[in-house]
């Protein structure tokens, strides 16, 4: 109990104190995770969307595939970049590994799949209530798609989120291609990884609380975004 | 990144929308402009933000070298103490990773480091045998320590000869955690089971407990565990969780934990920036690096020496 307080306590204490380096960190880890869903969900609304209207020959093993990449294991997601990355590997000459860059890249592909399967879900749903009018309308299956997923951007934001929770939330892929180096790939979970193999298990708690407020701060401003259009447009 | 003017059917759904009964639900067509927009407004920003050294190239006031090292010098803080000093004299900026010695190694092997500062001699020459390393130098040593529960079942406490007090460990049945990771400090570990002639592995999972992780990782093991375990002298005194964990042995000669520096062969691996790496090794062993690595201290001790010149 007494190391939980503590854990507060220091929570309390690096926000209070705005620490220059935690700020670098925090801001990192927001600039990466937030790039990495907004490229992924670019390409997965789309591919869910047209998954849940179209009908091709595979398409049930595609969604069962992608169904499952939803659990992708992050630390073979890293493995596999690292592998892609590495000087010996086929895009070594990008010189990316242990960058920012390598991070987005890693995440983008553990987002990918939580995006494009939900979408095809919403969507799908969507297609059941609206499918007729539309057809009747003579809506061609490509606009549909962008119909339906317009009118599911409620369902669809959370569906964002919950891709945004799984980049901020995991580690062990951006520490194999970020190798958590500071000042440069430093984010909040390898900062937490590090300061808990120091035996600084307060502080490694500390940040901790701090990356939940984070994800805290942006579902609530996403939320809030929501009900303001929903409120300006009735 | 410029707002898109046309998000996908939004200028046809005016039209073919309009007569739909439920067009309430449906208006997409106005957008409800705010959500969208806002979102990629937001991307936008949080992409062009990016920062311009996101390359692992130079820093964006200097050159920047990557040194692959060991968790036992990261954690300990050495390179917080001595590379501010190095890139004052330099210039240069030191980005370090840290992993276990085996780890570091094949970084090595693949260009993705262009400097490794490591601790297990017979890995060392092998890279440089093999045609990996440019150069190898002596840089400093400290030395292992054997550290267990406080009221020590085993019995080894103060014991000089650390292959016994293992074999001891390994007779009374206590539970032992080991790094098991092909780290420096791994392979020091096994070293000294092979000369008490007693394989651990073969009791792994019962009394003998591999971690498969970094020294600070299996420290937190140990101490909730109550295990013994061999550490480097630097993690262990940096380390704030010991809980109920003492240092029981130390001293033996065999312990000596000697650090090398190996700069990447730029001849393997042209894009590797040899020149700056041979400036830290140089500086390194140097008289320079001698002092800074000498006046770092934890707990008011000294935790690492300068290689003998």
């Amino acid at each position: 109990m007494n190391e939980l307080a503590q854990a507060f306590k220091m929570a309390l204490a690096l926000i209070l104190t705005g620490d220059s380096d935690l700020l670098e960190i925090v801001w990192l880890t927001m600039q990466v995770s937030i790039s990495a869903v907004a490229v992924a969900s670019l390409a997965a609304l789309p591919l869910g969307g047209a998954l849940a209207l179209f009908s091709f020959p595979g398409r049930r093993t595609l969604i069962i595939l992608l169904n499952s990449l939803m659990g992708l294991p992050p630390v073979v997601v890293g493995l596999l970049v690292y592998l892609l990355l590495s000087r010996q590997g086929p895009l070594g000459e990008w010189g990316l590994l242990f960058t920012p860059t390598a991070m987005v890249i890693a995440q983008c592909i553990l987002v990918f799949p939580i995006v494009a399967a939900l979408t095809r879900q919403v969507v799908e749903d969507l297609w059941g209530e609206y499918g007729e009018q539309l057809r009747s309308l003579g809506a061609s299956r490509l606009r549909s798609v962008a119909t339906l997923l317009l009118e599911g951007r409620f369902a669809l934001s959370t569906v964002v989120l919950a891709g945004f929770g799984r980049a901020i939330a995991e580690v062990g892929a951006v520490l194999i291609v970020g190798g958590n180096i500071a000042h440069l790939t430093r984010v909040m979970t390898t900062a937490i990884a590090l300061e808990t193999s120091r035996g600084e298990l307060s502080l490694a708690l500390g940040l901790g609380i701090l990356l939940i407020g984070l994800s805290v701060s942006v579902n609530g401003a996403a939320y809030l975004l929501r009900e303001y259009s929903g409120w300006r447009h009735g | 990144m410029k707002l898109p003017k046309t998000i996908p059917g939004r200028c046809e759904q005016g039209t073919f929308l309009a007569g739909i009964p439920r067009a309430g639900a449906l208006r997409a067509g106005t957008l409800r402009a705010g959500a969208l927009r806002a979102a990629v407004l937001l991307a936008a920003i949080v992409l062009a933000a990016f920062p311009a050294h996101s390359q692992a190239g130079d820093a964006p006031d200097g050159p920047a070298i990557l040194l692959a090292s060991t968790t036992s010098t990261e954690n300990s803080g050495l390179f917080a103490h001595i590379l501010p000093r190095f890139r004052e004299d330099s210039g240069i900026l030191v980005r370090v990773i840290a992993l276990g010695t085996g780890q570091a190694i094949r970084l090595g092997m693949r260009g993705d480091a262009d400097v490794l500062l490591v601790h297990h001699r017979p890995s060392e020459d092998r890279f440089m045998a093999e045609g990996h390393g440019a150069e190898r130098r002596d840089v400093m040593y400290n030395d292992f320590v054997i550290a267990g529960p406080r009221h020590d079942p085993a019995g080894i406490r103060g014991m000089k000869d650390a292959a016994v007090a293992l074999l001891k460990v390994a007779r009374a049945g206590a539970e032992f955690v080991s790094r098991g990771d092909d780290s420096g400090t791994h392979k020091a570990e096994l070293r000294l089971w092979e000369e008490g002639g007693l394989d651990p592995v073969k009791s792994s999972g019962k009394w003998y407990r591999e971690t498969g992780s970094g020294m600070g990782a299996t420290l937190n093991t140990a101490a909730a565990m109550g295990a013994y375990l061999l550490a480097d002298r630097g993690t262990w005194l940096s380390f704030k969780n010991r809980k109920d964990l003492d240092l029981l042995v130390e001293g033996d000669p065999r312990m000596f934990n000697p650090y090398g520096v190996l700069v990447v062969n730029p001849a393997r691996h042209p894009h590797v920036k040899s020149v700056e790496a041979r400036v830290f090794m140089e500086w390194i062993t140097g008289p320079r690096g001698r002092e800074a690595i000498s006046s770092f201290r934890l707990e008011g001790r000294q935790v690492f020496y300068p290689a003998a010149k």
